[in-house]
């Protein structure tokens, strides 16, 4: 671990680093193609929905003898309709049968409970109605598109509207895999998966959000100074809170893949699966999009900026002068200099500090 | 320690700390004490965590009536709804509105859940009906004089056998003091015409004309009449349930039988007149000339000839055929007796409290809401599965939490002891306000709330982290630990606000626009980023600054998380000193 907090103090003061924004495109291309996988999948598979966006009735039973197969035959003779069934981990049975009306779910609840042997009051039932899906994911594309007005309002005043109309691109390519990888690996779509995509909408900013936030610290005072253009810095500020990110990233995700261990394994299928499932997805997108889409994207915005122009071509101009001075210092890839680079560190973090300090100063 | 670089801090934030924690702790006890104190120990837990079954309807408005969803027609919805479910001695049935048109009954185990659902899936009627014959609400012996012959009108030739054979009765006529109930004494007069000398309300005007009156039975009917008549007679309104089946499900058109609402008097009541939606709207107000409740209600255009023409006919009659009975699912809930011809707008008056004239008025708003109701989905869970999935959620946060612990105490060492302890602080007010919301707002903890609560531990933590790396910024920028806890909060004070406050929209956004499930889990979600903020300001920070001060953890010891060394501090600025002689061991783990 203490290899890892000194990573950290290298990363924190640009020893070493990743050049997050300079190889932007490489990390765009992989996500325009992973998001192209999604949509295709999307496209061609389908997404696989559960009983809840169809309409029809789950029933769970508990411990029981009886066969899949003979579970299976019963309630199709009962329903009239397919029916799928699973074993599930303590035993018991799962079967769902769609398309069935909800009034006549109690006649078939007697049967199976009849056929397999099983009181029927410990038989689980849950039967839905064939709108209920489309009222849960109407609310969720209501609740979704709300959301997204209101926090791209809130980040462009928050912060400004780059970083807002990045996050929100972050955003929509985090859901847009999560939901990629329900219809390409085709796990059942459930309200507990809504679920865990809408909630992935607040938790994928929090990490955007932290990352803007050692972004925005880094670019006061920038265009006073002729070292740095702003794709430079928001590489070093985004090597800087890149422990942070992992750390919050991994402490979110223990949580959920305790849920996915408990809900998946143990439980077999059910609430707790599905919403930790999505999440768990959408977490790792979450994370990724922060990091190698948000930020980078927000440079590229930023570098459109004609105060940024300016600032660019006065850096450049004067690396151009040190060069012909025949001086050596010349930060401009991160990796083939770490060494070069040491020396002048310690200024630049005093760079950093200094706007900010002196608005402490004012807030005292 | 190392030399004081920036000891420029005002010595004042960091006086307050103590006092700052102490507050926060008794406020803490304090919840906990309430929570003894009000005896809700544990969070009530909702249906698929306790068992039993659950139903969702979905409002439907009439074709053209698009505005009726409202929240005003939802809530006389549900009361009137609650009313059913629970008359039918269905226990601690629960209803509620939830979304903008969605009402959730919530049936405990162990309550015929059947039932409740033909009760709350069929739609509720009300209807006026001219009433025939009154008793009191026990089986009668001898039919009383007025009655002979139930209605003739239009529906006559298809009612009788309709009727259900009611209840068995019961053995023990419930003697009741009052045998006609506030009912009869209630009198229906024409609005804004508030003339004390109105006939007294039951009894038959004087110079009115039997004569011309009672419907005429029609021979093939005798049949049918005959049977309404036994019904009656043996019908008994003594119990809920009884007064609920009396006239379950009968139509407009058939002349029935039925029970006041209180039980205490029995009816045959014509066919309908004038159905709920006649009536425009119905309230409950104070007469103030002469102090006393009444209830007013006005009529559509077509209810008003409807009940023009009813109130005509009905004031010629002699006393109890010179009443209507106002019959909501079968069951009168007022009677009120005709002394003159009405018009579009009447009120009814009697011995009202303002909660039964409150009842009347929501009653006869309801038989006006052009609504409908569907079954969304129904769910019924044994306790048996309800307890797994608790258990199994508890055990997944249990995982949740160890695991998040474990790597903070690797990464951040002594420091994930102030996470740790933040941790357990704020599980205890979540603890402590869910079991507390379960009395105050109908809080149930349902296994998405479950779920909500344990991805919120990651949220919680990652507020630390974000803290404890700005620390570990600061001091790899040379400083020392008590500086560098006051330098770091106010930066950390902004990411975390700024990223709870996302997250926050994001639960209260989920909150207000979904439904069923995604509401519980939006909600726990929503408390826990709010608790989050709480801790991190009142506890977390402060425990961080009276910490700093300790010695273990202000030289930078090698199991602090805080060792400049490990963290790569660079020398302090001033070159002549070197780090803190922190116990050397940097080979350690």
């Amino acid at each position: 671990m203490s290899r890892l907090g000194h990573l950290g103090a290298r990363l924190y003061r640009g020893e070493v680093g990743y050049d997050f924004v300079g190889k932007r495109k490489i990390w765009y291309g992989i996500s325009i193609l992973i998001t192209i996988t999604a949509i295709v999948g999307l496209a061609v598979r389908g997404l696989t929905m559960g009983i809840e966006f169809e309409g029809g009735a789950v029933f769970t039973t508990p411990k029981t003898s009886a066969t899949v197969a003979q579970a299976e035959d019963v309630a199709q003779r009962a329903s009239g309709h397919d029916a799928i069934v699973q074993k599930l981990g303590n035993k018991g049975l799962r079967i769902q049968i769609s398309g069935i009306d909800t009034n006549k779910s109690d006649a078939i609840k007697t049967e199976l409970s009849k056929e397999l042997k099983v009181p029927a009051e410990d038989i689980n039932a849950d039967l839905v109605g064939p709108s209920w899906g489309d009222q849960i994911a109407n609310k969720a594309w209501t609740g979704l598109i709300v959301f997204m007005i209101l926090v791209v309002i809130y980040l462009a005043i928050a912060f400004e509207w780059r970083m807002a109309l990045a996050a929100l691109v972050a955003l929509i390519h985090d859901i847009t895999i999560t939901v990629g990888v329900y219809a390409l690996v085709g796990f059942e779509v459930t309200p507990g998966t809504v679920i865990g995509l809408l909630t992935i909408l607040g938790y994928s900013l929090y990490d955007t959000v932290v990352v803007f936030d050692g972004l925005k610290e880094g670019q006061r005072g920038l265009t006073k100074q002729t070292r740095f253009t702003y794709s430079e810095m928001a590489n070093k500020s985004l090597n800087g809170t890149l422990v942070r990110s992992i750390n919050t990233t991994v402490v979110a995700l223990l949580p959920v893949a305790g849920l996915l261990f408990i809900g998946g394994g143990v439980l077999g299928a059910g609430m707790l699966n599905d919403i930790s499932l999505s999440l768990f997805v959408g977490l790792a997108a979450g994370a990724y999009s922060s990091i190698f889409i948000a930020t980078p994207l927000v440079a590229d915005l930023k570098e459109r900026d004609p105060q940024m122009k300016a600032l660019k071509k006065r850096v450049l101009a004067k690396r151009a002068a040190a060069v012909a001075k025949g001086e050596t210092d010349e930060p401009q890839d991160a990796e083939p200099q770490d060494e070069a680079e040491a020396e002048t560190a310690g200024a630049v973090v005093g760079q950093r500090r200094q706007p900010s300090r002196n608005n402490r100063g004012k807030r005292r | 320690m190392a030399a004081p670089k920036k000891g420029r801090r005002p010595a004042g934030a960091q006086g307050r700390p103590g006092r700052t924690l102490v507050l926060f702790l008794i406020a803490m006890v304090a919840l906990a004490g309430g929570m003894f104190a009000s005896g809700h120990k544990t969070p009530r837990l909702g249906i698929d965590l306790a068992g039993g079954t659950s139903i969702t309807l979905k409002a439907k408005a009439e074709p053209g009536q698009e505005k009726a969803i409202n929240k005003a027609n939802m809530d006389t919805a549900v009361s009137i709804m609650n009313r059913r479910v629970n008359g039918l001695g269905v226990s601690e049935a629960e209803v509620q509105t939830q979304g903008d048109r969605n009402i959730i009954v919530n049936i405990p185990k162990g309550t015929n859940s059947e039932q409740a659902r033909q009760q709350v899936g069929t739609t509720a009627k009300l209807y006026f009906r001219p009433v025939l014959t009154v008793a009191a609400g026990t089986p009668t012996k001898p039919a009383p004089s007025t009655t002979p012959s139930p209605s003739a009108s239009k529906g006559a030739d298809k009612n009788g056998d309709k009727n259900k054979p009611s209840s068995t009765p019961s053995a023990n006529p419930s003697s009741k003091s009052t045998p006609q109930g506030r009912a009869l004494t209630d009198g229906l007069k024409a609005d804004g015409k508030p003339s004390p000398k109105t006939t007294p309300p039951g009894t038959p005007k004087p110079g009115s004309t039997p004569g011309t009156t009672p419907p005429t039975p029609s021979g093939n009917d005798a049949a049918a009449v005959a049977k309404l008549q036994k019904d009656f007679e043996s019908l008994d309104c003594s119990t809920k349930e009884s007064r609920a089946k009396a006239a379950f499900g009968s139509k407009a058109t058939d002349t029935i039988a039925a029970c006041s609402q209180t039980g205490d008097a029995k009816y045959i009541l014509g066919p309908a007149e004038i159905e709920g939606t006649d009536v425009k709207k119905a309230k409950a107000v104070i007469d103030q000339q002469r102090g006393m409740w009444i209830v007013q209600m006005d009529f559509t255009g077509k209810g008003s000839k409807k009940f023009q023409s009813i109130t005509g006919k009905l004031s010629k009659q002699q006393s109890p055929q010179n009443q209507f009975a106002i019959a909501l699912d079968g069951q009168v809930v007022s009677a009120p007796s005709v002394s003159q011809t009405l018009s579009g707008s009447a009120e009814i008056s009697g011995s009202f409290n303002q909660r039964s004239a409150t009842d009347l008025a929501n009653v006869l708003s309801y038989g006006a809401l052009p609504l409908s109701f569907e079954e969304q989905s129904v769910t019924t869970v044994t306790a048996a599965l309800g307890a797994d999935q608790l258990h199994a959620g508890l055990i997944a946060g249990a995982i949740g939490l160890a695991l998040v612990i474990i790597y903070l105490v690797l990464y951040y060492r002594g420091l994930a002891l102030v996470a740790i302890m933040s941790l357990v602080v704020s599980a205890i007010l979540t603890y402590v306000i869910m079991a507390l919301l379960g009395p105050a707002i109908g809080f149930a903890l349902n296994l998405p709330a479950v779920c909500g609560a344990i991805v919120a531990i990651g949220i919680t933590a990652d507020s630390f982290i974000v803290y404890f790396e700005r620390i570990r910024d600061e001091i790899r920028e040379g400083r020392t630990l008590r500086p560098a806890v006051e330098r770091a909060w106010p930066r950390a004070r902004r990411t975390i606000m700024v990223s709870d406050f996302v997250s926050f929209l994001a639960a209260a956004v989920l909150f207000i626009v979904t439904v069923g499930k995604v509401q519980g889990f939006a909600f726990t979600l929503g408390l826990t980023t709010l608790l989050d903020v709480v801790v991190v300001f009142l506890f977390t920070k402060p425990v961080m600054t009276l910490l700093a001060r300790k010695k273990f953890f202000a030289n930078g010891h090698s199991w602090s998380g805080l060792d400049p060394q490990r963290l790569g501090a660079k020398p302090p600025l001033r070159r002549s000193r070197r780090t803190p002689a922190a116990p050397t061991d940097p080979k350690e783990a």
